[in-house]
């Protein structure tokens, strides 16, 4: 199968901070927002090199979705960034009335999605606001995987005229996508090619998916790895592709199985093409305390869990 | 003056406008309407400074947001007769298929409209968004907005006001409708806003009074006043006190009309009392 190699560990939110870095010495239109999280959205080069361009809005979520649709009035290209949670679920009405309904061009930049920002426990975690956003008329939403595929989704999203959410992580991962690889919104990535499971991550999980790969591979199960980091749109041909191919599919994501990517793909099958699924996902429940990989491991979200589904939805064809 | 009965003019025409439009799907928001008539007509005619045309970054014109989207009678209304789109467009007011949604959006296209509202309480951060952009161009022109005065019961508002006054956003006249009546009751019923130019005040606005936003003059006056106090380092709050259902006198002097459209024979009265003078729709 084919290798990938883990250029060392870097944080997905890093990525955002390195392609927010580099919006700002190319495209005067950028601006940024943050609601008194600047560290942990690691935009601290964007804001020195750019003063001018950075509103610190203090510990008001709703105010800075408002304050974002409106400066795209004139032309401006808005990040507003913030914890996942902080980021959708608590301003859901502002995201929908004053940026989706009213069609502007801000980009909504959430960190700590999912179970993986850990010891902070459940109300930090979010494992709904997929769900959230891609329910929103209008909305392009996006999970990338790595440091280098956040940071180029970040430069993509700015060419882009429409609402995005863009969601990323805390915890240091493995960074094996290539530094140079163009990010193209809604266009899945083919990691692996085989012949009797496809397996779909998106975020964190997708290294975890070409791990089991790897395993299912020494026990003799060829499993093709689709990387979907544009939950929506989805690229609906890529999934039927494979999965007329293998027949049966495991998708993964650090997510509640209702809302999430899984879901879609249900959909799309149901549509076109149905199959046996399984959903490597949480199971409608709130997170808690905990290291990232504990987290992981006790709700299901890791490499073993995948090949478990594999193995599952193998006995199901 | 001839300027000013062109106005009054525009004044009566509005009203008429108004309550046609919700008589005929019966449904829609005439009270503050009508309350807000004398502010809509004099902001559009006699104080912003508009381009011609619509477009919606409006670099280098005034820009005006409806944060209390109910009352899109009266936007709509000022709109038309402005000529942002055609006056004939009101028979749509409400209807399916028409860009007169029944909250103001710009999502069927309608020209003069930059955001879209109903959800209260979010207009002020959004006209506090597009005052930051104008300082980023460089345009030196004014960000207007208006909100109902028992919005201002939503959180996000104190979130913006502080904000505004925090940075320094200066080029900024936001209005408050204080005709103290909301769909349950009257306002220092429903929950008390007080003081709303102390609060303001305290926040760090510079803060001013039309004692009648009914008295067209009045209004005029002060919205040029308000202009006059921009750029100086703190936004502008202009408290404007009106009555709701102003013009009509049955819907004056209670919240009764809040959101309810009047039958033939009110319509009947309603117009007798407001002259046709421009032509209607």
């Amino acid at each position: 199968m084919t290798k990938y190699t883990d250029q060392g560990k870097q944080d997905t939110r890093s990525g955002y901070g390195a392609g927010m870095t580099e919006l700002g010495r190319t495209n005067p239109n950028v601006v940024a927002l943050c609601a008194d999280l600047v560290g942990s959205l690691k935009i601290e080069t964007f804001i020195e090199e750019n003063p001018e361009r950075f509103f610190q809005v203090g510990i008001a979520e709703a105010n800075m979705m408002g304050l974002a649709a409106g400066l795209t009035i004139g032309g401006k290209i808005p990040f507003a960034s913030s914890f996942a949670n902080f980021a959708t679920g608590r301003v859901y009405d502002q995201i929908r009335q004053s940026i989706a309904y009213s069609d502007k061009n801000v980009k909504i930049c959430a960190s700590h999605a999912g179970l993986t920002l850990g010891e902070d426990g459940a109300t930090h975690q979010i494992l709904e606001d997929i769900g959230l956003m891609k329910m929103l008329p209008g909305m392009t939403v996006i999970n990338p995987c790595d440091f280098n595929q956040t940071k180029a989704a970040t430069i993509a999203i700015a060419d882009h005229h429409g609402p995005v959410y863009l969601r990323f992580g805390r915890p240091k991962v493995p960074n094996f996508t290539p530094v140079d690889q163009k990010f193209e919104i809604g266009k899945a990535l083919m990691l692996n090619e085989g012949t009797d499971v496809t397996i779909i991550a998106t975020g964190h999980l997708v290294w975890e998916a070409l791990l089991a790969a790897e395993s299912l591979e020494n026990q003799g199960i060829s499993a093709e790895v689709i990387n979907i980091h544009t939950i929506k749109p989805l690229d609906e041909k890529a999934i039927l592709d494979s999965v007329k191919k293998t027949g049966c599919v495991v998708t993964a994501e650090e997510h509640n199985y209702l809302g999430g990517l899984g879901e879609s793909i249900s959909g799309v099958l149901a549509m076109h093409h149905p199959a046996p699924q399984e959903f490597v996902a949480t199971k409608d429940t709130f997170g808690e305390s905990g290291t990232p990989e504990q987290l992981m491991e006790k709700y299901g979200l890791n490499n073993k869990a995948i090949e478990e589904a594999v193995l599952r939805v193998l006995k199901r064809k | 003056m001839a300027k000013n009965q062109e106005l009054q003019d525009l004044v009566y025409q509005v009203r008429r406008d108004i309550l046609r439009m919700v008589h005929k799907v019966n449904s829609g928001h005439p009270g503050g309407s009508l309350g807000c008539t004398e502010f809509f007509v004099a902001l559009y005619n006699e104080v912003m400074d508009l381009k011609e045309g619509f477009d919606m970054d409006g670099i280098g014109e005034d820009l005006f947001f409806l944060s209390n989207g109910h009352i899109s009678p009266v936007f709509y209304s000022v709109l038309a007769r402005k000529g942002y789109f055609p006056v004939e467009e009101l028979n749509t007011f409400r209807l399916i298929n028409s860009r007169l949604q029944g909250h103001p959006t710009t999502h069927e296209g309608l020209p003069g409209v930059r955001i879209a509202s109903g959800s209260l309480g979010q207009g002020m951060s959004v006209a506090i968004g597009a005052a930051l952009a104008k300082k980023l161009n460089g345009d030196n022109h004014l960000v207007f907005s208006l909100h109902g005065d028992g919005e201002l019961q939503e959180g996000q508002n104190w979130e913006a006001i502080m904000y505004a006054a925090g940075n320094r956003v200066d080029n900024l006249i936001a209005t408050v409708d204080r005709n103290g009546q909301q769909i349950d009751g009257p306002t220092e019923k429903v929950l008390p806003l007080g003081d709303v130019a102390e609060k303001f005040k305290v926040f760090g606005w510079d803060v001013m009074e039309i004692a009648n936003g009914n008295d067209l003059d009045q209004v005029v006056a002060g919205l040029k006043e308000a202009k006059s106090r921009t750029g100086k380092g703190k936004p502008v709050c202009i408290v404007m006190t009106t009555e709701m259902g102003n013009g009509v006198d049955f819907m004056m002097h209670t919240h009764a009309w809040h959101g309810k459209a009047p039958s033939d024979e009110q319509l009947a009265v309603a117009l007798a009392q407001n002259p046709e003078t421009l032509g209607d729709y």
